[in-house]
């Protein structure tokens, strides 16, 4: 399908938006095909009735030639994909992403306060520096409070996303957290989450490569999951279970790679 | 239940198996956490991912994509490396399962290197594709698939190791069954038959391009299960070695017709695409279920009952 428009945050992240009614839960994701260089997987960052936006960081040679699409041009879509977010029936949220992984988020934010907009959402953006965040809080629902946080202290707080979240658990009233983003910074939520006995839900990313269930590169340790399937969205419990969470994962050979 | 008192277990070339169904290779076979939840899923034995001499990113994507009634892939081979495999499978024996190695080469010597890194991994058996139609430097890309490579690389293998070797052919040469008789003379324990078939291609009509990132692929699923019983039939005619049926099994009708073809036992491998890791369940139940509503007491009676009409 053709692309209809582009946003582009910054230097490195551009969303893509397409006029279809995807029907996406926030936390899958689709295939976006580029014909003659490569298909990779993608969150949906954004969703309406009439369009979806993927919002892609640019991090190797596919996203590279992806940054070089313009309205118009025809790539290929398939899903959506994977498990999603569910905040069950919490009443104070709170969202933890870091850098590109606060796109998925903000689409959970949205998504949550359309059908209850009693929610109380917290939304905390971390990144290493003002120039990398790319949420802008007029573009979202006005009940969302944010909280940013950059290591440097160019935007929000200095220090990091997780800081910012133990004072909030700290108050006592969130009763669901879901993160997307860097994975140390998603094992440390979990952490949190253990120690403040919060309902939680993470999104882990691996290589995914064959779109159809069956290369097994995505598969974790030692559960044999996929997580193209039965992932990439996991409930903390879950999480746990899987010995490389925070530790490893693979890459295109299927070789380990530490973080 | 009726069908319960049905014996699947088979032998393959020494291997005891609990049921026929074995994961083919390139499906799932990157680590031992992925081959551990095939056999929790029913596997009677499983098989890794073709693992070569140095590491392989494979091809680009798109590396698969489906029609009809079947897929088409070119993966290309990717895999960590001999040496990063024998640390990724080291803990075999805890497996509730034989698993297979599947080892490829550039060379005929390459195959025996990459034995010689994965000898101590606990592996039951070692196959060897000869037949992968899409990976330059490989298989029949590289010109494998012919009786005097076939006779080498098992001799050189059996010279190297004690285990069974099992030769996996292509449906697309007419040289097939002279390959598998060259394996049986060197003293392969089994045959593998059948590789995907093909290659094919897919095009995009709205880009005019092909979809898969290397092009062309091998084709595998339903629409080849027919080649891949008649290869079945031909080679059970031919060898007394044991076969692996392998080519569009998905339901218990298609594992018997398989068996009936000739074969001992069966590769299981676009068919997880279609039902997911429980497929091997599935199968298997299906088989029990059509042998016992044909008076059969064990899956052994039906082996190539289609060469006594």
């Amino acid at each position: 399908m053709p692309v209809k428009r582009i946003v582009a945050h910054n230097q490195f992240i551009k969303t893509f938006y397409f006029a279809h009614r995807l029907k996406a839960k926030p936390g899958q994701f689709v295939w976006l095909w580029l014909p003659q260089v490569a298909e990779k997987p993608f969150s949906v960052g954004w969703q309406t009735e009439s369009e979806f936006g993927l919002t892609i960081c640019q991090v190797g040679p596919a996203t590279q030639k992806m940054f070089q699409l313009k309205v118009g041009d025809k790539v290929g879509i398939k899903g959506p994909y994977g498990t999603h977010y569910d905040v069950r029936q919490a009443k104070n949220i709170a969202l933890v992403g870091g850098g590109y992984g606060s796109a998925p988020l903000s689409f959970l934010a949205e998504t949550e306060l359309n059908k209850n907009p009693l929610l109380n959402i917290d939304f905390i953006i971390g990144a290493q520096a003002k120039n990398l965040i790319f949420i802008r809080p007029q573009d979202f629902n006005q009940k969302i409070i944010y909280h940013f946080t950059t290591n440097d202290g160019s935007q929000g707080e200095a220090g990091l996303a997780t800081d910012a979240l133990e004072r909030l658990l700290k108050k006592g009233n969130i009763n669901y957290l879901a993160t997307c983003g860097p994975e140390l910074m998603q094992h440390k939520v979990v952490e949190l989450a253990v120690k403040y006995n919060v309902s939680c839900q993470i999104s882990l990313e691996r290589y995914m490569k064959c779109s159809h269930g069956i290369c097994g590169q995505c598969v974790v340790d030692p559960l044999g999951i996929r997580m193209c399937t039965e992932g990439p969205v996991l409930d903390k419990e879950l999480a746990l279970q899987i010995s490389e969470f925070g530790l490893y994962h693979r890459g295109p050979a299927g070789e380990r790679i530490d973080f | 239940m009726l069908h319960m008192s049905i014996n699947l277990t088979t032998t393959l070339a020494g291997l005891k198996l609990s049921n026929p169904t074995i994961l083919a290779s390139g499906i799932l076979g990157v680590s031992q956490a992925s081959l551990n939840k095939m056999i929790e899923n029913g596997a009677g034995a499983v098989t890794v991912k073709s693992i070569s001499l140095e590491a392989r990113k494979g091809h680009q994507t798109p590396i698969i994509t489906t029609y009809e009634e079947g897929m088409l892939n070119a993966v290309g081979y990717s895999n960590p490396g001999a040496k990063a495999a024998a640390e990724e499978f080291c803990q075999l024996a805890r497996l509730k399962a034989p698993v297979i190695a599947s080892i490829i080469g550039q060379s005929p010597d390459d195959f025996k290197k990459v034995w010689q890194m994965l000898a101590g991994s606990g592996f039951a058996a070692i196959e060897v594709p000869l037949s992968c139609p899409h990976t330059p430097g490989y298989g029949t890309m590289a010109g494998q698939h012919t009786p005097a490579m076939s006779a080498r690389i098992t001799k050189e293998l059996k010279r190297a190791s004690n285990l069974p070797i099992i030769i996996k052919v292509s449906p697309n040469h007419p040289n097939m069954v002279e390959v598998a008789q060259a394996a049986e003379s060197a003293g392969a324990a089994a045959i593998c038959a059948v590789n995907s078939a093909g290659p094919g291609m897919q095009i995009d009509l709205e880009t005019a391009s092909p979809v898969l990132g290397f092009k062309i692929g091998g084709v595998t699923g339903p629409a080849i299960r027919p080649i891949a019983v008649r290869c079945v039939y031909d080679l059970y005619q031919a060898i007394k070695i044991p076969i692996i049926g392998t080519g569009g099994i998905t339901t218990g009708h298609d594992a018997i017709e398989m068996l009936m073809a000739g074969a001992t036992a069966l590769g299981i491998g676009t068919a997880v695409y279609y039902h997911g890791p429980t497929v091997f369940k599935k199968i298997t139940d299906e088989m029990s279920e059509w042998l016992a509503s044909h008076g059969y007491q064990s899956v052994k009676e039906v082996i190539g009952l289609v060469h006594q009409n």
